[in-house]
Parts: C-alpha cells; sequence; structure tokens
C-alpha cells in the first residue's frame, strides 16, 4: 500500500530481567531477557481501524508504547508517514512526527494530572509544541475540543475528580486531539469503562475518524469492541502477529488455530446447546517461549515440524496465517467442531 | 463586589474538609493558638518586649538577678524577671525565638529544597544515579542528625577567620541543620517519584512530547508534595531543638544576640544558685514551641492521609 501512516518492520523488543549482577555471577546465570514483541510487521493505511487483539501479555501495549515512543524498538523499524522514528536522533528533531502520533491510554483515572484543571490538561500539547499563540487563542480552542467530545467549555475550569470515567476519557480524547494529530494510538481505551459508556465512547471516537480522518491503531482484548470499530485486525500470540486479516474475514474465515480458539470463547446466542471447546493450557512465559511456533503446546494440530520450524506470517485464503497447519492444507474448514 | 468574593473565599476555605477537621480537633486549634501566640510574639518582639534586651544603653547591672514580678523583691517592669547582666527575661525570650523561628524556618526550606530536588533526580533518573544519591543518604543517616550538624558547624568555624564568624553564625546554623535533615525528604520524595514516574498522566507527558525536566516540575512535583508538607512541619519542631541544643553546647548564635538555646544555657549556670527564673522560662518557650508544632504536624499528617479519612 502506498499510502502507509505507520509501517512497522520486524519490530522487537526485549526487557532485561536479569537478576542483578552480583547475584548472577555466584548463580552462575546469564542474564534473562523477555521478548515481549518479537518481530512483528505490519502497517495501517490511511484512515483505517487497525486492531490489535490477544491474551494478556502477549505485547500488544508494548507495541502500542513503541509506536508512541515511550519505548524504543531494540531491533527492527518504525515508519510514521515513510520517516523512521530511530533516524530522528534529538527530540527536536522527532517533534514535529511525535506531534501527529498520539495516545488515549486504558485508566481514565491515572492518565490526567488530578492537579490540573481540563483547560491546561487540553492545552499541554499545544503550549508544547507553540501550535498557538496567546492566551484567549489557546482558550478558544481548548473550548472547541471540548466541545467536540461532547463536553461542554465550563467543564474546562474543573479538575478531573469533578467527572466520571467515561466524562475523563472524552477529555483524554480531547488532548489527544489538542495537537492535531492523523493517527491516534488507543490501549484499551475502554476497558476500564462501564458497558453502557463503552459504546458512547466508541461512538465519539468513529465519530471523530469519519469528521477529522483519523488513523486508529485499536488495542484491546475484547472481540466484541473489535468487531464494532476495525476494519483490520492482527492477532497477537506471545509477541508474534499469528494472523493478520480484515474484520469481516477474521470473524467469517479465522484461519490460524489460536483465532478459532479466541473466537471460539466468545458467548453467542447461536451457540447455544453446543459443546464448547474448553481452552486448553495458559499462555507460556515470554522468557522461555516455546520452540518452533510459540502456540503449539496448545494446539490440536501440532506435528513435529510445529515444534521446531517457526512459522512465518503468509498468505492464506485472504489472510495472513502463521501456521504450518494452514499452509500445509490439514486444517478442518471453520464452522464445524474443532 | 470584591467583598463578596472575598467573604465566597473565607466561606468556601471554612468549610473544606481540612477546616472541618481543624475545628473539631481540640489539640490542634490549642497547638495552633500557641504557636501563633509565640510567632507573632517574635515577629514583633521591638513592639510587644517591654524592654530591648540589645539596647545597652537601657539595661542596667542594678537591676540584674531580679526575680518575676509575683516574688519577693520582684519588679512590674520585668515580668519575668532579669538575667546577670539586667536584660528583661521576658523581652530576651520574644527576641530570642525571633532567631530560632528564622533559622528553624530557613533550615527547614533548605533542607526541604536539596531533599526534594535529590529526591526527584535519584526517583527519575534511577539506575547509578539514583544509587549513587540513595546510598551517600543512607551514610548520612547512620549517624545522628546532630552529629552532622556539629561536624558541619565544627568544619566551618575552622576554616573562616574568628571575627567573621559571629556575622555569618546564623548563615552556618541554617547550613548545618539542613544539611542535616534533607535525607529524609529525599527518601520521601524518591519513593513517591518512583509510583508518580510510571502513571499514565506522566506518560501522557512524554507522549505529547513535553521535556523531561518540565515533567519533573509541573507533573511529578505537585503530586509528591503532600507528604512533604507533613515532614516539613515535624522537621521545622526538630530544627528548633537542633538549633537550641547547638546553641546550647556553645556553638550557635553568639551570646550578645541570643537564641532561645543560649538563653537555656546562660541560665543554666545559675540554675543551682536560687536564679532559676533565668533558664526555666526560656526552657518552658521553647518547649511549648516545639510541642505545639510536633502535634500541629501530627494533626496535618492525619488530616491529610485518606486512609484515616
Amino acid at each position: 500500500m502506498a499510502d502507509a501512516v505507520l509501517r512497522l518492520n520486524d519490530v522487537r523488543r526485549l526487557f532485561d530481567v536479569s537478576a542483578p549482577w552480583l547475584a548472577r555471577i555466584l548463580s552462575g546465570t546469564g542474564p534473562r531477557m523477555l521478548k515481549a514483541v518479537d518481530g512483528v510487521t505490519f502497517e495501517i493505511a490511511r484512515g483505517e481501524t487497525f486492531a490489535l487483539v490477544g491474551e494478556s501479555g502477549c505485547g500488544k501495549s508494548t507495541v502500542a508504547r513503541l509506536v508512541v515512543g515511550l519505548y524504543e524498538p531494540s531491533s527492527g523499524s518504525i515508519e510514521i508517514d515513510g520517516t523512521d522514528i530511530a533516524s530522528l536522533k534529538t527530540r527536536k528533531a522527532q517533534a514535529p512526527v511525535r506531534r501527529r502520533v498520539q495516545m488515549v491510554f486504558q485508566d481514565p483515572y491515572a492518565s490526567l494530572n488530578p492537579r490540573w484543571r481540563v483547560k491546561d490538561i487540553i492545552a499541554e500539547p499545544i503550549r508544547t509544541h507553540g501550535l498557538i499563540r496567546g492566551e484567549a487563542a489557546i482558550r478558544a480552542r481548548v473550548d472547541e475540543l471540548l466541545r467536540q467530545v461532547s463536553l461542554t467549555p465550563a467543564d474546562g475550569d474543573k479538575y478531573p475528580h469533578a467527572f466520571s470515567g467515561g466524562q475523563r476519557q472524552r477529555i483524554s480524547i480531547a488532548r489527544a486531539l489538542a495537537s492535531e494529530p492523523e493517527f491516534l494510538v488507543l490501549d484499551e481505551p475502554t476497558s476500564a469503562l462501564d458497558v453502557s459508556v463503552q459504546a458512547q465512547i466508541l461512538n465519539l471516537m468513529k465519530d471523530l475518524q469519519r469528521r477529522l480522518g483519523l488513523t486508529y491503531l485499536f488495542i484491546s482484548h475484547n472481540l466484541a469492541v473489535i468487531y464494532h470499530v476495525s476494519d483490520k485486525v492482527g492477532v497477537m500470540y506471545l509477541g508474534r502477529l499469528v494472523e493478520v486479516a480484515a474484520k469481516a474475514d477474521l470473524f467469517a474465515r479465522p484461519q490460524h488455530p489460536y483465532t478459532r480458539l479466541l473466537l471460539d470463547t466468545v458467548p453467542d446466542l447461536a451457540m447455544t446447546g453446543r459443546e464448547r471447546v474448553a481452552v486448553r493450557g495458559e499462555v507460556p512465559n515470554p522468557i522461555d517461549p516455546p520452540s518452533g511456533c510459540a502456540f503449539h503446546p496448545r494446539c490440536p494440530f501440532a506435528n513435529e515440524r510445529c515444534k521446531t520450524e517457526r512459522p512465518s506470517l503468509l498468505a492464506a485464503g485472504g489472510n495472513m496465517v502463521a501456521c504450518h497447519a494452514v499452509q500445509e492444507g490439514r486444517l478442518p474448514p471453520w464452522g464445524g467442531a474443532a | 463586589m470584591a467583598v463578596d468574593v472575598r467573604a465566597g473565599v473565607v466561606r468556601r476555605a471554612w468549610d473544606t474538609d481540612l477546616a472541618y477537621s481543624f475545628r473539631n480537633s481540640p489539640v490542634a486549634v490549642i497547638s495552633a493558638i500557641v504557636t501563633l501566640v509565640l510567632i507573632l510574639g517574635s515577629l514583633f518582639a521591638p513592639w510587644v518586649a517591654p524592654h530591648n534586651p540589645f539596647d545597652l544603653s537601657t539595661i542596667s547591672l542594678i537591676d540584674a538577678f531580679d526575680p518575676p514580678q509575683w516574688i519577693e523583691g520582684g519588679s512590674p517592669d520585668f515580668p519575668l524577671g532579669t538575667d546577670e547582666q539586667g536584660r528583661d527575661v521576658l523581652s530576651a525570650i520574644l527576641f530570642g525565638g525571633r532567631i530560632s523561628l528564622g533559622v528553624g524556618l530557613f533550615s527547614t526550606i533548605f533542607a526541604v529544597v536539596l531533599g526534594v530536588t535529590a529526591g526527584l533526580i535519584a526517583g527519575w533518573r534511577g539506575g547509578v544515579i539514583d544509587a549513587f544519591i540513595m546510598r551517600v543518604a543512607d551514610v548520612q543517616l547512620s549517624f545522628p542528625a546532630i552529629l552532622v550538624a556539629l561536624l558541619i558547624d565544627g568544619i566551618v568555624r575552622s576554616t573562616l577567620p574568628h571575627d567573621e564568624q559571629d556575622q555569618i553564625a546564623m548563615l552556618v546554623l541554617v547550613g548545618s541543620i539542613g544539611l542535616s535533615g534533607w535525607v529524609q525528604f529525599a527518601r520521601l520524595v524518591r519513593g513517591s517519584t518512583l509510583v508518580e514516574r510510571n502513571k499514565e498522566y506522566v506518560q501522557a507527558a512524554r507522549v505529547i512530547g513535553v521535556h523531561p525536566i518540565r515533567i519533573v516540575v509541573t507533573h511529578v512535583l505537585p503530586n509528591v508534595l503532600t507528604p512533604v508538607l507533613v515532614v516539613a512541619t515535624i522537621y521545622f519542631a526538630f530544627a528548633i531543638i537542633t538549633e537550641a541544643t547547638l546553641s546550647f553546647l556553645g556553638v550557635g548564635v553568639p551570646p550578645t544576640e541570643p537564641s532561645l538555646g543560649t538563653l537555656i544555657r546562660v541560665g543554666n549556670g545559675y540554675l543551682f544558685s536560687g536564679e532559676w527564673w533565668i533558664t526555666v522560662f526560656p526552657a518552658v518557650t521553647l518547649a511549648a514551641l516545639v510541642l505545639s508544632v510536633n502535634l500541629l504536624g501530627d494533626w496535618v499528617r492525619d488530616a491529610l492521609n485518606p486512609r484515616l479519612q
């Protein structure tokens, strides 16, 4: 695709979880690395919503933090609008690119400074990047942003504790929009909210996307939310992408055994009375991931090749899938009992 | 109009949880009154005190060793009696309180500024810088604070010519007491900074692209200051005691401009020859001041603790 806003190229991020140096010498163990993100490649086209889904600890939040620059990749490259972030060395050089990528965080109770007034919280990106000069002009822009997220300008004079979780998330969104970004990273923006408020926030996001032409990277573990907002979905397992597909294809014809397992766990009226396949096992420890395909200890279709050779993301039936069984055609079609 | 606004502010201050908790704590009210009386009396000593103990023309040796006025031989001119030079004890206490409070206040400010800065740097940067600052703090903490203050005081005095010492005695005291107290503020702030640094509002500021120094000053600092306020109140009382101890030991302010500690030391010599008032009244004042500031500090700590509400 020519017009990719974001492109990740074989991005890896390791975390050093070694014991202290002295303890390591005494016990004779080497350094231990946690592979939070292990070779992830994808791109997001302009105006599209790309969703990352996976269980806790699969590295989806780490991907979000890598994209907005809270973490540096250990290897691989992240391109925003065709510019490799790593090639911009200083904070000053990165500022124009960073301004265009903003983030909405998961916990609306922790993501707003409790000692700042809402108008100052929202104005922070404007002041930091010097986008608007003059207090009156800044206030006017803050009022406009507040209206954009369905709050009133009078709310700007209050402190965050005066607001509910949903309203706080609206403030968070207004702050993210203040620097006029074209790309938003949404890290589970609704998982801390009441179900009744979730839909409001999701619809607000879709509405803003349409009006402002935004591109979203949407992180969630909730398949229903993903079905509601996304255009394309990436399924992550243990730091790797196992399947990437358009939303309709993924939900209608999931290819990877793990994607099927995820979809199987969603309660569904049509399934009433059907025997449910229990999920086997747990996510392995990312410090010491299984050899070959990381999913093989839990996979009903695993064979010797899966235990030794790591599958790569290849096209299969319209989706991109990393699975030997899919490539070899030994997977039963979706729909019947797996 | 302006009056309305001001009345509104008072009204709102009166209605806060903090004001409510204050009104319902007799200990806090009494200690606040005692502290306020002593602070105002000292601050306005030149107008409140019956005499100026530093004005040599008004003191007369004939008045020396007068007892308090309610005792046989006392004079209404000197309500709490006089010392060996004929100086009014009440006036000396009020003027001495200025020095005690001044040293206490400025050494607390010094310790807070130093400790908060060190704590913020250690907590924010982490790694080697954190380890270095906190090990220095640990080493200093293993010595009693009074010993550290005495040590710094002694070193500065021995490196300075004798005739300059009296002029900068206050400065040396503030410096040594402040340096002996930064550790507890540094530990406190480092701990809170480690917590705040990982909160999402700090990460949000980083994503926006705010300069790290600005993040620390505008985001982290306001959120770690509440516990600092509590410890600072208690440290203020401790600083006054330390100043009095140093002055009592003779390394504090000179006798020509006595603080409460100096007054206690000078009077101590006459305690067993019958002139008890010279040392007892400054000592009672010091005890009352330190006790009420401490009780006030305890109240602030409880009132600001969300878990106790």
